[in-house]
């Protein structure tokens, strides 16, 4: 039993950890632009 | 457009949750492996997921050497991207079903070992767009993305046509399942093909986003000369 939540957790461990990275990558270029308009 | 993302967001969540009850509720127990075979619920439909994308990598990919197109290009580095996260929880949720069942975490079997070659192939294409500043990365990381699809037919074939460790396949090829398991199996492929498009729609929205920023800035730089006299 434990396997199996180890599993299912791990999964989405990955997902978020990925969803993290593309919002946190999405706002960085988001301010880089706005920046880069600014000038 | 803007507006059915949260839509088809909180349907795909409804979705998952449904998909997640099914497979730990629903589903019978498999009457030798016990409880631990639940992980196949997640790591089939993730595996089947991960094979859809770089598939859409392939054609995406080709498209773009013959016609130049910067959308099948972007299409291309999105699905590559997201195919390895799903790819990712295929390695890690196998082993851990393994452990239990087999006694083993891994062994060097030709499903195993092709899967982590897929993986890796994809891996290095990410790579390679992102450290890459030739101007030929598309096509190079093009070229790549085509060799490296031959290797989803060999992963997908290789319980057909080779000895192995790893169970027959659920659908054709010698393998049989219970039909409710089926069925379980089959909302769960549903459930993870309409995140894997939410996740692709999010992370195609962030690849437009970066070649503005890399657009802007190649303005900047060309401007900047003329404002620095």
């Amino acid at each position: 039993m434990n396997f199996l939540y180890a599993a299912y957790a791990a999964t989405w461990i990955i997902h978020i950890a990925y969803l993290a990275s593309v919002v946190n990558r999405y706002g960085r270029l988001k301010k880089e632009l706005n920046n880069l308009k600014g000038k | 457009m803007k507006k059915a993302f949260p839509i088809l967001a909180i349907l795909t969540a409804g979705l998952l949750s449904y998909a997640l009850y099914e497979a730990l509720v629903v589903a019978p127990t498999e009457q030798t492996m016990g409880d631990v075979q639940r992980i196949f619920y997640y790591h089939v439909p993730s595996a089947w997921t991960a094979f859809l994308l770089f598939t859409i990598n392939f054609v995406a990919s080709v498209i773009y050497l013959i016609r130049r197109s910067p959308r099948a290009d972007a299409v291309a580095v999105v699905t590559a991207e997201v195919g390895v996260v799903f790819c990712t929880v295929v390695l890690v949720t196998g082993p851990l079903w393994a452990r239990p069942v087999w006694g083993i975490w891994w062994t060097w079997d030709v499903r195993l070992t092709s899967t982590l070659v897929l993986w890796l192939i994809y891996v290095s294409y990410i790579m390679l767009r992102r450290f890459s500043t030739s101007g030929q990365t598309p096509v190079l990381a093009a070229a790549l993305a085509v060799f490296g699809a031959l290797d989803v037919p060999l992963v997908y074939f290789s319980i057909w046509y080779f000895r192995t460790q790893h169970p027959q396949p659920v659908i054709g090829g010698g393998g049989s399942i219970d039909p409710r398991m089926m069925h379980v199996l089959l909302i769960n492929w549903l459930a993870f093909s309409c995140f894997a498009f939410l996740i692709c729609w999010s992370r195609y929205r962030l690849e437009r986003l970066r070649r503005d920023v890399e657009e802007m800035q190649s303005l900047e730089s060309l401007l900047e000369p003329r404002s620095a006299r």
